[in-house]
């Protein structure tokens, strides 16, 4: 983190959590519950793990990062802002004709490495990444970030098989278990669980931990690889629409437009929080 | 003399068989890996590269096993990094089953993967319909930034390979299972995206893509200028991006065309031609010779089932008369 920088991590992630209500106050609404649940983990990484330079998001050598589940692409979009790639007054951009700020990730956008949207697509391109580090000679750490609906694609599993049999330990990979997919809980759908002993019976490093826990995080993400030889899985367990009591673990959270009222309760709920916080530290 | 009662003129000429393209390929892509850092060999456990001794290069041939979706999605996580991967499957699964990774990480993002598909058309032969590939030149030619390849011989296979170092996009390379003739030498050299003239004629053109139309659309030539019609063949090895000027010149220059490919009728190359010349406002008809709207049932090795889906230099011909009927030619 920089010197300057006294936010504390939380705070950094309640910033986020506006900038998201923001962008969905747009006519076209947007991704709320699945950006929500994933902001601790943005935070973390844009904030304390990752290896990169907000002003040179080009620069050789950087840790790369894909959200995968694109579905997420505000919260990117609101962590890269916050983080320094661009100012935050060009999110009112999102979803403006032309803009570049498409509802899934666009690589146009700085910071963003590869678009997503479609889901299971992420985890080979980290594989791709994670092998170019190694022929490379770079100790570069290669970033992605799943959902947890988004384990259904049999893609995930090629690429979870191909990562472990080829020892890709700067590969690590997240996964937002906040519990639900579009039309309810991913346990009704097709089944995860037990979702560490799947990932280790494939040959990975899992990690459980509490995804709105910034310090766990911190731990788990900069602790990666713990084992030489392992690519890493951090499974985060989270709440869906996290931030919001009123749609905090529901499934409507998956996508939602925030007009008017209801935005602007939204922002006093966080705006109450930043003050507990505030009062805590 | 009706063409019923003509005896089939084999498409194959009677040169022997040449070494696969896929062989030929895969013994520069050896040699070229040693000279080139950013060469990737990816292998979705094709068989195809056990015999290869990969010497300072070992690491860079992955073998990512049976799973071609996430052979394509690494291969553009590579790509992203600066490397030139070369994705190895089958036409069947790089058209179909990889396609939305191919769409999505390769072509999205204009990244210059090589895509080696071997087993196309009905190279698979007796292998059956689930390995061939009918439908993968219409499928690539859709996407935007990519680039299809079709080398009609073993030359051609290292003629293009090696100029498929130089294409900035990801590129499609289609090749074929068992050996095939050399269409001979001292051809035109290729060039990616130009048509190769394999014979002038002011009749009619034959534009074929792949070994076996090739030689098709040769043979029926030579035939058809006994009867006195003087057919160009134009070998169009580059079905994207397609040399436009040529099919225009084609279309404008002689009555008909007729194209020969070893493909689904929809989609392929006499699709794209006629989308040329449908917008030209000239009356020049285009007839296809291609694999009708079926599937190719049954057993039979390559030449087998192109003879049973008219993919022959009798069918070129026949085809080329059909089109050239009331049209004032020689």
């Amino acid at each position: 983190m920089p010197a300057t920088d006294t936010r504390t991590l939380e705070e950094h992630a309640l910033r986020v959590r506006e900038l998201i209500v923001e962008m969905c106050g747009n006519p076209e609404g947007g991704h709320l519950g699945g950006s929500m649940s994933l902001v601790e983990t943005l935070v973390t990484l844009y904030h304390s793990v990752l290896r990169i330079d907000p002003q040179h998001p080009d620069a050789p050598d950087r840790d790369l990062l894909v959200l995968s589940k694109g579905h997420g692409a505000i919260g990117l979009y609101a962590a890269l802002a916050e983080r320094g790639f661009f100012p935050e007054e060009e999110l009112t951009g999102y979803g403006v004709p032309d803009g570049m700020l498409t509802a899934h990730p666009n690589p146009a956008v700085p910071g963003v490495e590869m678009p997503t949207g479609s889901l299971g697509h992420g985890l080979p391109l980290g594989v791709g990444f994670a092998l170019d580090a190694r022929l490379a000679g770079s100790d570069r750490r290669c970033f992605v970030l799943l959902g947890d609906g988004e384990l259904q694609e049999g893609s995930v599993w090629e690429a979870a098989m191909a990562a472990a049999s080829h020892r890709l330990d700067r590969l690590v990979a997240v996964v937002d278990r906040n519990g639900l997919q579009i039309t309810g809980p991913t346990e009704n759908t097709a089944g995860l669980e037990p979702l560490a002993e799947r990932w280790r019976s494939f040959g990975w490093t899992a990690i459980e931990v509490d995804g709105h826990d910034p310090a766990r995080l911190q731990t788990a993400l900069g602790g990666a690889p713990q084992v030489a030889g392992r690519p890493t899985v951090v499974i985060a367990r989270t709440v869906k629409g996290k931030g919001l009591p009123h749609v905090e673990g529901q499934a409507r959270s998956h996508y939602a437009r925030l007009a008017g009222r209801q935005q602007k309760r939204a922002l006093a709920v966080l705006a109450a929080q930043r003050k507990k916080t505030e009062t805590v530290a | 003399m009706t063409t019923s009662t003509r005896e089939p003129v084999p498409a194959a000429v009677e040169a022997p068989a040449a070494r696969p393209s896929r062989e030929v390929y895969r013994d520069l892509l050896a040699e070229l890996i040693g000279k080139d850092e950013r060469l990737v060999c990816l292998d979705s456990d094709t068989g195809l590269f056990s015999s290869v001794d990969w010497g300072a290069a070992q690491d860079r041939y992955v073998n990512l096993g049976i799973a071609e979706q996430n052979m394509m999605g690494v291969a553009a996580g590579l790509a992203r990094c600066g490397r030139m991967p070369f994705a190895n499957t089958m036409a069947a699964f790089a058209g179909t089953r990889a396609l939305e990774a191919v769409k999505l990480d390769i072509a999205l993002n204009n990244l210059p993967v090589r895509i080696a598909a071997t087993h196309s058309g009905l190279s698979a032969g007796h292998l059956g319909s689930t390995h061939h590939a009918l439908e993968d030149l219409a499928v690539m030619r859709l996407l935007p930034n990519m680039t299809v390849l079709v080398p009609a011989d073993a030359a051609a296979t290292e003629e293009l390979v090696r100029a498929s170092l130089d294409v900035p996009g990801p590129v499609y390379l289609r090749l074929g299972r068992g050996g095939t003739p050399d269409l001979g030498a001292d051809l035109p050299p290729l060039r990616v995206g130009v048509a190769q003239r394999l014979r002038s004629g002011r009749d009619v053109t034959l534009i074929a893509t792949g070994p076996y139309p090739v030689l098709a659309a040769l043979a029926a030539a030579k035939e058809l200028a006994d009867e006195g019609i003087a057919a160009g063949v134009l070998n169009m090895h580059t079905v994207k991006p397609l040399d436009v000027d040529a099919v225009v010149e084609a279309a404008e220059t002689t009555a008909a065309v007729v194209t020969v490919e070893e493909h689904w009728a929809a989609g392929g190359l006499g699709s794209a031609i006629a989308e040329v010349v449908a917008g030209l406002g000239v009356a020049c008809p285009v007839r296809r010779v291609a694999v009708q709207d079926r599937f190719a049932a049954g057993s039979g090795g390559q030449q087998h089932l192109l003879e049973r889906n008219g993919i022959t230099a009798e069918a070129v011909a026949a085809e080329t008369r059909r089109a050239l009927l009331g049209r004032r030619v020689g």
